[in-house]
């Protein structure tokens, strides 16, 4: 079997025109990981640059609300460009500066990984294109007009369904026809290997801090620690430092859409069958001849028919579980903690806050839950207007 | 040696490449019976993927007419048994892994070797993850291709060793379709490979022209044209099969004028 692999997921599934790219990428990681000039950059920008650590927030007048665990949000939110996204890609350029490239191409979603990516590229001098799914360059204009202000080319992706996946596909075609002087930033926990390894490495600083400042604050390891899932960055970032700590419930939540009983829905673990796609060997939601499902979700940021390869694993092993959240339960819980905390989450990240309102009242007072809060939601606000029937200007 | 083995015996092979379902299954079959009786020495029937990671537009666009016309898997493999009746010319499925793995691996290489079909190309599949689809592939008596790419270097002789069948050489960087000008050295590959083993090379990826096509075959034993195929068959659709017939006969005489 191949390298990079989860369990029976992972691998390499790509075009032999890209194989050297990877193995140069993995060798370069495999050096500089353990380098400590870039460990000092690197955290150096991440301290300085984004803002970590990023705050763990004692969340009480949701805890009282609910009337269960004490519920902690960890702030990814509030991270330079709003997202846990940065953490990643201030490794990934940095890396790639230093193999020598200078010019980064990358997909993006919601847009919150193009524009953590074009934020980078500005601050290291790197060209910088991003690949966008037509249909997410319009419910996501906000984040279209932020690259281009960063100076980022954003190529709208019309193929397939004009989502993510074609982004993504469009990214490694734009990579296999120019390997020598660009970098591929993956955005999430997927791909070939070794980027399901490189980035969850680089958002594993999420769950390392949050694991420090609960044992500071409560003198114990939490109860359960809760994030959304669509490739899977921002949830194995928050779930990496506690795998070993089996009293810890570690919970993934899918974008169910409208539902996983209708077509329309992008929950992976819930609708989904073992495949090869995009590099790896995962589940992914297809139909019974291997064809990928257009998938759909509220969230351009979730709205993906994979899931990375680390947590097909973790759930085949029953360590982390998965659920599925849908629109709607999402929505509500995007207004829930607006109107308790005063914090505007991504609807990413709302999938989590709405799945941690049905849990916490079922867990007793002396429990303890972390939300990974992803990222923050001004971006979503026009949209969610528009679901709830009004129109606003961006 | 196999049937993909004797489309190169002697001679300098022509391939070309057609997406199962586009316009129809119907026009597939009459175009694959026309190609062979114009002069196509093994011919490419590409099954159609939703996500053709490796394809251009051109043959992106057909996979989606294909699907959205309703090809699946065993349309395709009933095709095949229909083609077989007709002509025993040498076939090589071209897909993606997840339409075989998705199929059941050892289900799908069974049947298509029970339909006579000789070879399979993944190009989503490379060196490193070949096992899983090789062993069943030998098992039944396929080829699996392998692929060689400008970027291989060093992988190539590693890569020659353990190939059956043909050598795919990917002639440029990026994906597939046409292109003005091919600047690999094609000839130096080629050269890698039969330092390792005896095995024909067949060039593809961006070749369209006779001129292309004549230059192409004076280095290696074939030349592959699949994206200037599929672009007459969107162009004449279910009237595609004359036209196509006849540039194959064009591009046949072109490679078989570099001997």
């Amino acid at each position: 079997m191949s390298r990079g692999r989860f369990g029976i997921h992972g691998g390499q599934y790509i075009p032999e025109t890209l194989m050297n790219a990877v193995i140069e990428l993995e060798e370069a990681y495999d050096h500089y990981k353990n380098d400590s000039d870039f460990n000092r950059e690197l955290t150096d920008l991440l301290n300085n640059y984004a803002g970590r650590p990023s705050r763990l927030y004692y969340a009480g007048r949701m805890t009282r609300d609910l009337g269960g665990a004490r519920i902690y949000l960890k702030r990814e939110d509030l991270n330079h460009t709003g997202a846990h996204k940065i953490n990643n890609v201030i490794g990934q350029v940095l890396l790639a500066k230093k193999m020598g490239k200078n010019r980064v191409i990358a997909e993006t979603g919601a847009g919150q990984h193009g524009v953590a990516t074009a934020t980078v590229a500005a601050l290291m001098d790197m060209e910088c294109e991003i690949f966008m799914g037509e249909k997410d360059t319009k419910r996501q204009a906000l984040n279209v007009y932020r690259m281009r202000l960063l100076g980022a080319k954003v190529h709208p992706v019309s193929s397939g369904t004009g989502t993510l996946k074609d982004a993504v596909s469009e990214t490694m075609r734009e990579w296999t026809n120019r390997i020598s002087d660009t970098h591929y930033v993956l955005g999430s926990v997927m791909g070939p290997h070794p980027f399901p390894t490189i980035v969850r490495d680089f958002q594993a600083v999420i769950s390392k801090e949050i694991k420090e400042q609960v044992l500071e604050k409560e003198g114990r390891l939490p109860d359960a620690v809760l994030a959304c899932v669509g490739g899977g960055s921002n949830a194995i970032g928050a779930f990496y430092h506690f795998i070993e700590d089996e009293s810890v419930r570690l919970i993934g939540c899918e974008a169910a859409g409208r539902g996983v009983n209708t077509a329309q829905t992008a929950a992976t673990i819930a609708t989904g069958k073992l495949g090869i796609f995009h590099g790896m060997k995962s589940y992914f939601c297809q139909d019974e001849y291997g064809q990928i499902a257009p998938v759909y979700s509220i969230s351009a940021g979730l709205d993906y028919p994979g899931i990375g390869p680390e947590h097909a694993h973790l759930y085949d092993i029953g360590r982390a579980e998965y659920v599925a959240v849908t629109d709607d339960e999402a929505v509500d819980a995007f207004e829930y903690l607006s109107r308790t905390e005063g914090i505007i989450p991504a609807i990413e990240s709302a999938h989590a806050v709405a799945y941690a309102k049905k849990l916490a009242p079922e867990m007793g007072p002396d429990k303890i839950m972390v939300i990974n809060l992803s990222g923050r939601g001004d971006k979503d606000c026009a949209a969610i207007a528009r679901y709830r029937g009004e129109d606003i200007y961006e | 040696m196999s049937k993909i083995g004797k489309a190169f015996e002697n001679k300098k092979a022509f391939i070309p490449f057609i997406t199962c379902g586009d316009p129809n299954l119907d026009v597939s079959r009459q175009l694959v019976l026309a190609m062979a009786e114009a002069g196509a020495d093994l011919i490419e029937l590409g099954i159609p993927f939703s996500d053709p990671t490796a394809e251009g537009p051109v043959i992106q666009a057909a996979s989606t007419r294909a699907l959205a016309g309703g090809a699946t898997t065993d349309k395709i493999f009933l095709m095949v048994e229909q083609i077989r009746k007709e002509t025993q010319v040498p076939m090589v499925f071209m897909t993606y892994a997840n339409v075989v793995f998705s199929y059941g691996t050892r289900r799908f290489i069974e049947r298509a070797a029970a339909l006579g079909m000789d070879g399979l190309i993944l190009p989503d599949v490379p060196y490193e993850e070949k096992e899983e689809f090789d062993q069943v592939c030998k098992e039944f008596g396929l080829d699996l291709i392998s692929l060689i790419a400008p970027t291989s270097h060093e992988r190539i002789s590693m890569i020659a060793r353990e190939a059956s069948g043909f050598v795919y050489c990917v002639s440029s960087l990026g994906v597939t379709g046409m292109r003005s000008e091919i600047t690999t050295d094609i000839g130096q590959m080629i050269g890698l490979v039969k330092a390792q083993k005896d095995i024909p090379c067949a060039v593809g990826f961006g070749i369209s022209t006779s001129d292309q096509a004549k230059k192409m075959a004076g280095v290696c034993d074939g030349v592959i044209v699949g994206s200037a195929i599929v672009k007459i068959c969107e162009e004449y659709k279910e009237d595609c099969v004359p036209y196509v017939a006849d540039y194959v006969r064009k591009m046949k005489a072109a490679v078989l004028s570099a001997d």
